[in-house]
């Protein structure tokens, strides 16, 4: 579904990611794992159209997302789920939700899909009038991930999901990710709590400074002293 | 839902036109009073154009959440344009004296025209300044409203000794669309009406889908891309939509004047018209409320007015009266202590309606009731 091939990314001088190449096939659930400042944000916004790309291709279904701008990539079935939390603080949980589908011209699709998202989050239902800045960290994760879902996507991208957020919680999130994954939802995650990501994931990829130092099932990837040692502190 | 937003249409008509009524009524009734004449429907005028300054740079600075100080180079288009149109109408014969219907047409058309090209020098401004954020938008945009008036300044058919003594030659007060005592108070109707129009559109603007977009981009610009919003359309399209106000602003501006000089438009002057007393009418009545950018309008016409006219001001001892020669220093005080005493500004970002005015004082005096039970289960129980 999703390929990135030989990817170049800078911020200025720096190169911070340097021709790194990724598949994501249909239906499958694949992490980006790695430390503080190996370039996995950077790949989810260069892919989601947020940053440029120097070089390199990223095709969507065979379709070059390279030249396309932010707004246009969410049309293809691609949506983000920004590191943060990032929600709009000032409007409504419902009103964000409705933000989410602002591609959407169909007022009856609308309905539907906020029905599917408060399926999802029963709790989004609940405080559907609240302002999002007063939503609890879990609640707010929970809204920009039910954001990303109102356009029906074929492939989320999701950053971080669990930062910030308590332990019970983290679980609680990984619960709904691994909901969306069997629902279908193709999914490529970012995360740093490598120990949750890869018990979820049916691939993994591990970045080193911008470089793919691993690849492979998650399961030998869990598995592997190397990564055992760095990431999974064991 | 639909079924409210229609009865809200016609409770707001009904009003409106009960408004206008009642103000015709008072025209015919205090006509020929002095006081009225002199003081009120001019300050009516100035009223008039401040709200729409107002209101209008509320949808960049309070909705779009972008600071732009050069809000009244804008303004300084639409009143050179529009009495630079009028001045040509009026030497092809178009119009001779300020009555019939040929003036009024010509008047609504510079108004018009006003608008638009300052809403097309906001666009060609905002193409390139909203690439920039916060201070160096700013920055920008403080430098744009400097050169606006330079550029006047430097047109020969403008000046800067102002349209009366320009090589326009002719006044803009005896051929133009300056307005003396008598013709303020003929075409009041003219400016109350283009505000209440202007209004009108700002408000469906910010509950349209555009207005959802750009608070969702005020709040968060990431995530508003995200969710398939293009960022910098929306931005430079409430850019060029503010400014087109501005520029009808300016246009009424040039008629409740008789002369029109570039610095009154100055970022330097001491006066009401600066890009900054703009700022202080925004930030007092609201970010994201316009009906606070309407009330503070009122509010600070009236504390300018009474800075430069109040007797009281006057009598004042020698150290307060040295604060009130200087209305800038007023002004700076006002925006401190709203800054520091309520940031949320007056009304926050609360919009009036008359279909929710009733429910909303109940819900707040509610809220308010609850709070003070609060307060007094929280003394009996230390």
């Amino acid at each position: 579904m999703l390929e990135v091939k030989d990817l170049n990314v800078f911020y200025g001088a720096i190169h911070a990611i340097k021709g790194i190449s990724i598949k994501v096939n249909d239906g499958e659930l694949v992490s980006l794992v790695g430390a503080n400042g190996a370039g996995k944000t950077t790949i989810l916004h260069t892919i989601s159209g947020l940053l440029p790309a120097a070089t390199g291709e990223i095709l969507l279904d065979g379709q070059n997302l390279q030249k396309m701008q932010a707004n246009k990539i969410i049309n293809l079935g691609l949506a983000h789920v920004p590191e943060g939390r990032h929600v709009f603080a000032r409007l409504t949980v419902e009103e964000n939700l409705r933000m989410g589908a602002y591609i959407l011209k169909d007022q009856k699709k609308i309905s539907e899909n906020l029905e599917m998202v408060y399926a999802h989050f029963p709790r989004l239902r609940e405080r559907y009038k609240q302002l999002a800045g007063t939503l609890s960290g879990g609640e707010q994760q929970m809204l920009a991930t039910g954001r990303a879902l109102m356009t029906n996507p074929k492939m989320l991208l999701m950053d971080e999901p669990s930062m910030g957020l308590s332990p019970i919680l983290v679980k609680e999130i990984f619960a709904i990710i691994q909901e969306l994954h069997e629902s279908g939802i193709t999914i490529l995650l970012v995360e740093q709590n490598a120990k949750m990501a890869l018990a979820i994931s049916d691939r993994a990829y591990v970045l080193e400074t911008g470089t793919i130092a691993m690849e492979g099932s998650a399961k030998a990837l869990s598995e592997d002293d190397r990564v055992r040692k760095a990431y999974l502190g064991a | 839902m639909k079924k409210r937003t229609g009865k809200g249409y016609i409770i707001n008509t009904a009003v409106i036109a009960v408004i206008i009524v009642a103000f015709a009524f008072i025209k015919s009734a205090f006509g020929g009073n002095e006081q009225f004449r002199l003081i009120i429907v001019p300050s009516l005028w100035q009223c008039c154009y401040l709200i729409i300054l107002a209101a209008s740079l509320n949808l960049i600075l309070g909705f779009l959440g972008q600071l732009s100080l050069g809000h009244c180079g804008f303004m300084a288009i639409g009143a050179y344009a529009a009495a630079l149109i009028s001045l040509a109408f009026q030497r092809a014969g178009v119009f001779t004296e300020k009555a019939g219907p040929a003036f009024v047409l010509v008047l609504i058309g510079c108004i018009l025209a006003a608008g638009i090209l300052a809403a097309l020098v906001g666009l060609l401004v905002g193409i390139p300044a909203l690439r920039l954020k916060g201070d160096y938008l700013a920055i920008i945009t403080l430098g744009f409203g400097m050169i606006i008036v330079n550029i006047i300044n430097n047109i020969p058919f403008a000046g800067q000794e102002g349209l009366s003594l320009g090589s326009a030659s002719a006044s803009l007060y005896k051929n133009g669309l300056g307005f003396g005592t008598a013709s303020k108070v003929t075409y009041l109707w003219v400016a109350l009406i283009v505000t209440l129009i202007c209004l009108t559109m700002m408000f469906m603007f910010i509950r349209s889908k555009y207005g959802r977009a750009i608070k969702a981009i005020r709040d968060d610009e990431i995530a508003a891309s995200a969710s398939g919003i293009n960022t910098s359309y929306y931005k430079i399209f409430t850019f060029t939509f503010s400014a087109f106000f501005a520029g009808i602003a300016g246009a009424l501006y040039a008629c409740a004047n008789a002369t029109l000089s570039t610095s009154s438009f100055a970022f330097t002057n001491g006066g009401i018209l600066n890009s900054t007393f703009i700022v202080v009418m925004v930030v007092l009545g609201g970010m994201g409320s316009l009906t606070g950018s309407v009330v503070s309008a009122i509010v600070m016409f009236f504390v300018n007015y009474q800075i430069k006219n109040g007797l009281w001001v006057k009598s004042l001892p020698g150290f307060l009266g040295g604060i009130f020669a200087y209305p800038m220093l007023v002004y700076a005080i006002i925006l401190i202590a709203v800054i520091m005493f309520r940031p949320r500004g007056i009304f926050g970002t609360y919009e009036f309606s008359l279909l929710n005015f009733v429910r909303d004082i109940k819900e707040h005096r509610a809220k308010k009731a609850l709070q003070k039970a609060g307060n007094k289960e929280a003394k009996s129980n230390d």
